[in-house]
């Protein structure tokens, strides 16, 4: 490396792309550098995240930008294509490439790729800890000569290595014409097309695309470079590629295993392995974990465990909220506002702070079970259990990867909603988003921990857990159903790494449950704000009572259909209510049965039926999902058709459903 | 030299190694797999596999779960002995 140049003083940040493959660490590496000044949003156009940052350095600073975590470069997913078009189209100063010392082979796929791109890369050889734990030495300067780029070994969980990781970065940054490292070259036999190939486009490929690339590509059946490159070359020049390429057909398996043989040159005389037979403690965790029988017992186990946390740390909480904090401070409005008139008052109040006050009282919740989760993630269990349940989605036309968006959605669908991002394949994607609003979420687990023991005391856990299974049932049936009609047999491959166990980084599990209760606040919080808005207007227009509002109307208006379910005005009220927020359920019965005095429970029990009770909470468990959950619906699936047809589908299994039980309910006598 | 025909590694046994050998199913998969380590020439181990459901295979220190349909269309030739590993 040659020594920096004297820079321009107060130029623009320099900008850095962080690339990695999965499971390399680059999110806590990501963390370090950037700290508090990171900001998400999302990839134009797209709903795959991007996070940037900035790291402050000798007065210089530095725009870092996280790139998707991706094995490759090539077109499979959209965060392939996001990763690369950065790159192309962005023209970062330097990449920083990180890969994880304990299985460098695989990780350095990405590195070969990304040589192909002509930027300047910096390696960061990370989880050198990880590494020596499994016994594998490895000499950071022998493979930074055979490279010919920058090699820095970090420990990113322990904050090692990143103070030498920044200069490196702005010592290349300044001086990219220093920077000429090895590249895998196209294998022998097909040089000759390779060059032929590039011949042929070379006069036609436009600006920021490199037609070496372009060749590449294309001898590996890239479909959108395929695609651009038809466009470039036109009727005319297009035949002659397109034979060619048919020709070479078997290009693709060679130029990936021609990356596997480069890269083992590049790594042999840098590493040392120990000798074979040593049984790891991945490979000694996994005899349980992995296993068919005794995984499906440790998992039921360990979300039993996420579950009782979940509520007994979050429940307390939840009052503590609400009783300490959000009563309070309606109160104090209150009585600040006396003088204002009184639609004033019951706006702030009760729609507005009522609003604010649902999604407060809603985070401890969330953050507890993004927290466990966040846990099992980094430890490394959680694919375990994508792996251990694979076998019992395809039934239902999933696969193991489905499996963790629908168990988020017992936390909370709109996670659920966003986590289905993990899922390749579009029809799996689609299928998951339909099946998990039928995840009973904590919003109606919270409804029916709430109205069950009020109506069937000492048998009030059989049937909370009978209504959890009724949902769960329906959502197998409603799997099995599209995915022999809509989705009929659309084969997605199921391929997931299971990465080593490590031990859990408090920092990384500290931001994701940050972030994603944030997220949730911002996204969901403002939309259940608003909505909660509308709702008490048509509850308090026009004259001011619930009893006589519009929302009453509708109410009144729907009963011949309540009827059927056993279910009067103002059990559909709160049905409607509950579109806003599931656990607004509650606050609109307390709203409509108790007037003057006596407790909510007691005046329920004594106005409504154990059968209506049982059908109205059957509803509630299958009814349209709440309002920030078809929100995200629609944003994720990028279309208001399928939205539609969800909220029509569930409306129709919730009434049927709601319709059955009752009738049922009644014939055992439970109607009084 | 082993004369064993190439079988799919869905057949390979827990605990045995092999080299693969093809893969069957076109550019997009084979391309995933290519990034997960799993290309022609790669060694491969099977760590679990119990004759229905995903199996866990390891190549290049990787873990990689596969499904069983996956499984079938790479087709890999078992290695004599361990040490080819």
């Amino acid at each position: 490396m040659s020594p920096p140049p004297e820079r321009a003083p107060q130029e623009q940040p320099l900008l850095v792309g962080l690339a990695g493959q999965p499971n390399v660490g680059k999110s806590t590496l990501f963390n370090l550098l950037t700290g508090l000044s990171q900001h998400v949003g999302n990839w134009p156009g797209k709903t795959v995240e991007r996070k940037e940052g900035t790291v402050t350095h000798a007065g210089s600073r530095i725009r870092v930008v996280d790139l998707p975590g991706t094995y490759s470069l090539t077109a499979h997913s959209p965060e392939e294509r996001l990763a690369r078009d950065f790159i192309i189209q962005e023209q970062p100063d330097v990449v920083v490439m990180v890969a994880n010392a304990a299985s460098m082979e695989r990780s350095f796929y990405l590195l070969a790729e990304l040589l192909m791109l002509r930027v300047p890369i910096v390696l960061a050889l990370n989880m050198m800890d990880v590494a020596a734990a499994e016994g594998i030495r490895i000499e950071p300067h022998v493979l930074e000569a055979a490279l010919g780029l920058p090699v820095l070994p970090v420990v990113a969980t322990r904050n090692q290595g990143i103070a030498d990781l920044i200069p490196a970065i702005e010592q290349l940054a300044h001086a990219p014409t220093s920077f000429h490292p090895q590249k895998p070259q196209i294998a022998p036999p097909h040089r000759e097309v390779f060059e032929e190939l590039k011949g042929l486009i070379t006069e036609r490929v436009p600006a920021p695309f490199d037609p070496d690339w372009v060749a590449l590509k294309l001898l590996e059946g890239d479909t959108e470079i395929t695609g651009k490159a038809k466009a470039w070359l036109g009727e005319g020049g297009w035949p002659r590629i397109e034979a060619l390429l048919r020709a070479h057909e078997d290009a693709v398996l060679d130029i990936a295993s021609g990356r596997y043989e480069w890269i083992g040159r590049m790594v042999r005389a840098a590493v040392t392995r120990p000798r074979l037979g040593q049984v790891s403690l991945t490979d000694r965790l996994d005899r349980v974990a992995a296993h068919p029988w005794w995984g499906l017992l440790l998992l039921l186990c360990v979300f039993a465990t996420v579950f009782w946390l979940t509520f007994h740390i979050a429940t307390p909480l939840q009052v503590w909220l609400d009783e300490g904090v959000v009563e309070p401070v309606r109160h104090a409005a209150r009585q600040m506002l006396a003088s204002a008139p009184a639609w004033l008052v019951s706006l702030i109040v009760d729609g507005i702070l009522g609003g604010a006050g649902l999604v407060l009282t809603f985070l401890p919740v969330l953050a507890v079970f993004f927290g466990a989760l966040a846990l099992l993630e980094d430890t490394g269990y959680l694919v375990r259990s994508a792996y251990v349940m694979d076998r019992f989605m395809h039934p239902i036309g999933l696969h193991g990867k489905s499996f963790l968006p629908l168990f988020l959605g017992f936390g909370c669908n709109v996670p659920a909603m966003m986590g289905a991002r993990a899922i390749e394949s579009r029809s799996g994607r689609l299928l998951t988003l339909l099946l998990a609003p039928l995840v009973p979420c904590s919003g109606r687990l919270v409804v029916i921990a709430f109205l069950t023991p009020a109506f069937f005391g000492t048998s009030a856990l059989p049937v909370a857990v009978g209504l959890i299974a009724l949902n769960l049932v329906v959502l197998a049936l409603l799997g099995i159903v599209l995915n022999n009609t809509l989705f009929r047999r659309q084969h997605m491959a199921f391929i997931m790494e299971l990465p080593l166990y490590h031990k859990p980084n408090i920092r990384t599990i500290g931001t994701f449950v940050w972030s994603n209760t944030w997220a949730f606040a911002r996204k969901a919080g403002s939309f259940i704000l608003a909505a909660s808005v509308v709702i008490w207007a048509l509850s308090y227009f026009p004259t001011g009572t619930l009893e006589q509002s519009y929302l009453a109307h509708m109410g009144r208006f729907l009963a011949p259909v309540g009827a059927m379910m056993g279910m009067d005005w103002r059990l559909l009220v709160a049905l409607i209510a509950s579109f806003v927020a599931k656990e607004n359920a509650i606050a609109t019965l307390g709203i409509l049965y108790v007037q003057g005095g006596g407790g909510i429970i007691s005046t329920l029990v004594a106005e409504v039926s154990p059968a209506s009770a049982l059908a109205f909470m059957t509803v509630s468990m299958l009814f349209i999902p709440c309002l920030a959950t078809v929100a995200v619906m629609r944003q994720e699936t990028g279309s208001w058709r399928w939205t539609l047809f969800e909220i029509v589908l569930l409306l129709t299994i919730a009434l049927s459903a709601g319709i059955a039980v009752y009738h049922g309910a009644t014939a055992l006598g439970l109607d009084r | 030299m082993s004369e064993r025909r190439p079988s799919p590694l869905e057949q390979l046994a827990p605990g045995m190694h092999a080299v693969v050998c093809a893969i069957q199913g076109g550019a997009e998969f084979s391309g995933r797999l290519a990034g997960m380590g799993l290309v022609r020439g790669a060694p491969i181990e099977m760590l679990q596999n119990v004759g229905r459901g995903p199996l866990l295979v390891r190549v290049h220190e990787t873990r990689i779960a596969l499904g069983r349909g996956e499984a079938m269309k790479i087709l890999v030739q078992e290695s004599r002995d361990e040490s080819a590993a």
